[in-house]
């Protein structure tokens, strides 16, 4: 989605600062209190009213889920885990996934090509997919798993957020859907503000275990949940409960980068340097040598 | 390979025909996957995608330019790797190493059909070679589908590889364009003057020219 670009926090394979001039605007999140979510899937249907997309119909394979996976048409799913404590009650563990628009965004960081992933000044991180090449590197710069390349155009896509909506004021179409208002949109203090107290409400009524869900190793998320199993995050169709920038992005998008193009230069110099100095082995012509 | 050439006045056989062409092909994918892999690295050489067409076409193309050069790498390898085993000689000549770079060549030990960093080289690229193709296939994502932890290991893998060739490819061009006068010719006319093959590889001189 293309926004006014007065706005760019952080721009994909750009060494400069992009125009950032507006200050003023406020960080965004959203907030998933799956304590409230009752796996009704009007966010997901929502989500592809509103942009338009519409994905392959599935088959039923004995699971709520469907479609089964995040797709470049599908940008929210319903994951739906059961899980087995060990005195043999269960627990239905609903997950609202997509993209959590990470404040240290992975996949921004991994992508080569400029201005094909933006993250705007409110949080929101974009893919502007007309300047995509689709190498996928975003994927696998990605802690939470999300991007997927479309096999019509060979994009990446994800979850925009609503860009579109928020910019001109509007919440994302998942929020508006939300009939229990599990999902809620504000500003990012607000957010926090309202997971904490509602965490608190949780732990009141005996759910020690909940806990906000906004995890520092990638900077925060402007997606965050409330995890009534704030204790075990991965039981919620393997949420992680500690994602960071993998260390091998962070050495192949990182110090690698200036370090061998150095390098290169360096030994292009040493090799123009080594001439000037040293000067080549001349040749000798065969008829002087042998004359000798 | 031991068999004696035809030592002429127009200089020494070095590299056949084949030989010539499987060279260049090697060196024209090279330098389009270089410069397509650098803009895909950072984004100070991005501009180079324009190269192949843009980055959508570098992001096509780049694989397939990757399994020509292998192929055509893969020649020179089987064709090479016997005259390219480390010698005794070839340790002794490279302890003169500072005295080569100043152009003391007066008294080298004498070496075979090439020198200690030609096999280095030699033996450099075929590790790399191998290193690039293996994570070349494991980031194809136009092709391949492999877990995402190996295609974050493949990266860097891809990345390094990459470094150490085109290192090593910078000190190759440079000896044979710039620094050692009479190299070129072995590759574009595939021969080389006899004054050049006694002073730089006597007993390769010696063997071909049959003066044992």
């Amino acid at each position: 989605m293309n926004m006014q670009s007065l706005n760019l926090d952080k721009r994909s394979a750009t060494t400069t600062q992009p125009p950032d001039v507006r200050v003023a605007e406020v960080p965004v999140a959203k907030l998933i209190d799956i304590s409230k979510c009752i796996g009704c899937k009007a966010c997901q249907v929502a989500c592809m009213e509103w942009n338009d997309l519409r994905d392959e119909i599935g088959i039923n394979v004995g699971s709520y889920e469907n479609p089964r996976d995040l797709s470049a048409e599908s940008w929210t799913v319903m994951r739906f885990a059961e899980y087995q404590r060990e005195n043999g009650d269960m627990e239905w563990l609903i997950r609202k996934d997509g993209c959590m628009h990470c404040a240290d965004p992975g996949c921004l960081k991994a992508c080569p090509a400029p201005g094909a992933i933006v993250k705007y000044s409110n949080g929101v991180v974009d893919f502007i997919s007309e300047n995509c090449v689709g190498c996928g590197y975003c994927i696998a710069g990605c802690p939470f798993n999300v991007p997927r390349i479309s096999s019509i155009d060979n994009k990446a896509y994800k979850c925009s957020l609503c860009s579109d909506r928020v910019s001109v004021g509007l919440e994302p179409a998942c929020v508006k859907a939300c009939p229990t208002g599990c999902i809620q949109f504000g500003s990012k203090v607000d957010m926090i503000a309202r997971g904490k107290k509602r965490v608190g409400d949780l732990k009141e009524r005996g759910v020690q275990t909940a806990a906000l869900y906004d995890p520092p190793g990638v900077g925060g998320t402007h997606v965050m949940y409330v995890l009534p199993r704030g204790d075990a995050p991965e039981r919620y169709s393997g949420l992680p409960a500690d994602p960071s920038i993998s260390p091998w992005v962070a050495v192949w998008k990182g110090v690698s980068k200036p370090l061998l193009s150095a390098g290169l230069g360096l030994a292009v110099l040493g090799a123009f340097f080594h001439f000037v100095t040293r000067g080549p082995k001349e040749e000798h012509a065969d008829e002087e040598e042998e004359k000798q | 390979m031991t068999a004696t050439v035809r030592v002429t006045s127009k200089g020494v056989p070095r590299y056949s025909r084949n030989e010539r062409v499987t060279h260049w092909i090697v060196t024209i994918t090279f330098f389009l996957l270089a410069l397509s892999g650098l803009a895909f690295f950072h984004p100070a050489f991005w501009p180079l995608t324009a190269l192949l067409g843009g980055g959508v076409w570098s992001r096509i193309l780049h694989p397939y330019i990757g399994i020509v050069m292998f192929l055509a790498f893969g020649l020179m390898g089987l064709r090479y790797w016997r005259e390219n085993i480390i010698q005794p000689f070839d340790r002794e000549w490279g302890k003169r190493l500072p005295d080569i770079i100043n152009n003391r060549d007066e008294g080298l030990p004498e070496i075979d059909k090439y020198n200690l960093g030609q096999k280095q080289l030699f033996w450099a690229m075929v590790v790399t070679m191998l290193l690039l193709l293996a994570s070349g296939v494991v980031l194809w994502r136009d092709l391949t589908a492999f877990p995402v932890a190996a295609i974050r290991i493949a990266a860097v893998v891809h990345a390094l590889a990459a470094f150490v060739l085109m290192l090593g490819i910078i000190v190759h061009v440079y000896s044979a364009i710039f620094w050692v006068k009479g190299s070129m010719r072995a590759m574009t006319l595939g021969t080389v003057s006899r004054s050049w093959a006694r002073h730089h590889h006597p007993l390769w001189y010696r063997r071909v020219a049959g003066k044992e």
